[in-house]
């Protein structure tokens, strides 16, 4: 009789999981997993694990059988339940299929990714539009390919995990600047040696506290010295400048932005990420760069969403001027409830109330939840100065209503908290 | 003294306001292990040593350099670079 071979993935026998020798791999996130331990233990709910069971609309969810206020999402203009674009999907789900199976440079493009990029350059006024598989891969994308050995890249240092992700996974020289700085990015480039190419890396909406960057003068500087410029405009398409373009339109710097970066899963409301540009040798791109071609393009039905959102968001003046409304009155209501907020003045559809530590934070947040409101619960690292934030995010769909309902909640919360008087 | 004496004094002077410990700075004190440093004050310290020096110490330069002595060593090289 021989004994039956342990099997490695049976979770019933946990100590076949335990390597036999050598340290296990796991044991550097003993830390975390002990911190998050002792804060579970107080008895509150993990912000990191909450389930959406139902959605009823862009503003609306049941979440842990109770209807909620949607307040921490980033569809800002409420295209998640668009008739249009849902219908889009369901005809491409018939005519398409589920999926393409494949890399955008083999058999991965249909009529639909012709499409959503035939939009994008409409909407953005460029010349050329390239279609990734998510935002956080158009970034990699960029950042690894664009730059090479001998070159720079200059980025901000609150820059998004995607663009500090694509500098690790390429070969240029990084060098970082303090955040939003235009004096500091500019004694940065007069520094750098007069050879090799260079890349600024800037973001239109800054998403963990929701402050715009002076693109203009930023541009500005990076252009007299030099650089090519990338703006990213996930946090800001849909709703910045005349045409909602983002912060660099109406920054009125159009002319000298070599790159937009771009996602479908904010504004737009699927999932996608772009770059348009209206470089001469931009199409090369799509033959070297690794994030676009070594991994599936996206689903039919997605690229007939996103296009039809796209082509929708030219015209969507009202809803744009609705989310500007809702974000003045969230911002003012709540400074006026006395909570500290992250921006002087709102200046996106993110409004960020700083909170004292991670307990605090957790407590209000749960709150909140239990009154009925959804907010980000954000802590270090992924917040700049290790700040924790609850992160409100604004939708175009939000009635007056709901937002005076919100204010209600926070206050409610604060009070309980003890976070306001 | 020499110049590597006085960059060694000044980078212990811009290390002072992020020493909340109050480490003994040798050459081999470390700034993730000795000086407990997380990414943001790593971020801020080197933005004041590039200012103080002139130089740029990118972020490739950045993941070779653990103890202070290496930093000094550094900071020397590219003050003598540029």
């Amino acid at each position: 009789m021989t004994e039956a071979a342990r099997n490695p993935m049976d979770p019933a026998d946990e100590t076949a999981i335990a390597p036999s020798h050598g340290r296990d791999l796991f044991s550097k996130f003993d830390a975390l997993i002990a911190e998050r331990e002792a804060l579970l233990d107080t008895g509150v709910r993990d912000p990191f694990g909450l389930v959406m069971e139902q959605v009823l609309s862009p503003t609306r969810a049941i979440i842990k059988g109770k209807e909620t206020i949607l307040l921490g999402t980033y569809n800002y203009m409420g295209m998640t339940f668009d008739p249009d674009v849902v219908a889009a999907g369901k005809q491409a789900l018939d005519d398409y299929g589920a999926g393409t199976t494949g890399s955008r440079v083999l058999n991965g493009t249909y009529q639909g990714h012709r499409e959503v990029e035939e939009a994008l350059k409409d909407y953005y006024g460029t010349a050329h539009a390239m279609v990734f598989s998510t935002g956080y891969q158009a970034n990699l994308g960029l950042m690894a390919t664009i730059a090479g050995k001998e070159d720079y890249i200059i980025l901000d240092a609150d820059s998004h995990a995607s663009i500090y992700d694509g500098c690790a996974l390429g070969n240029a020289q990084i060098v970082r600047f303090r955040h939003n700085s235009v004096e500091d990015l500019e004694r940065r480039l007069k520094r750098l040696p007069p050879e090799g190419g260079r890349l600024v890396v800037l973001e239109g909406v800054y998403s963990m506290l929701g402050d715009i960057a002076p693109l203009k003068e930023m541009v500005e500087v990076a252009k007299r010295h030099g650089a090519m410029v990338v703006v990213d405009e996930a946090h800001g398409m849909g709703f910045f400048g005349e045409k909602g373009r983002g912060v660099f339109e109406e920054a009125g710097v159009e002319d000298q932005v070599d790159f937009v970066v771009g996602t479908f899963s904010k504004s737009v409301g699927t999932v996608g990420g772009f770059i348009v540009s209206n470089h001469p040798k931009f199409e090369v791109l799509r033959l070297v760069c690794r994030p676009y071609v070594f991994t599936a393009s996206l689903p039919p039905s997605v690229v007939a969403t996103a296009a039809t959102s796209i082509r929708k968001l030219m015209h969507a003046g009202e809803k744009r001027a609705h989310l500007w409304e809702n974000s003045r009155r969230l911002h003012q209501g709540l400074r006026e409830l006395g909570f500290t907020l992250a921006t002087p003045e709102p200046q996106s559809a993110i409004i960020a109330v700083l909170l004292a530590d991670q307990q605090t934070t957790v407590l209000m947040w749960q709150a909140l939840l239990e009154a009925g409101v959804y907010v980000n619960m954000a802590r270090p690292p992924a917040t700049p100065a290790g700040m924790y934030l609850l992160r409100c995010s604004l939708c175009a769909e939000h009635s007056r209503e709901e937002v005076g309902r919100i204010l209600e909640m926070f206050a409610a919360a604060g009070r309980a908290t003890g976070v306001i008087a | 003294m020499t110049d590597r004496d006085e960059i060694f004094d000044k980078v212990s002077q811009l290390i002072a306001p992020f020493n909340k410990k109050g480490v003994t700075l040798a050459e081999a004190t470390t700034f993730a292990g000795d000086l407990e440093w997380d990414s943001l004050i790593v971020m801020d310290f080197v933005a004041s040593v590039e200012d103080e020096f002139d130089i740029l110490i990118t972020m490739n330069m950045q993941a070779e350099i653990e103890t202070v002595g290496q930093l000094v060593d550094a900071v020397e090289q590219l003050r003598s670079d540029s």
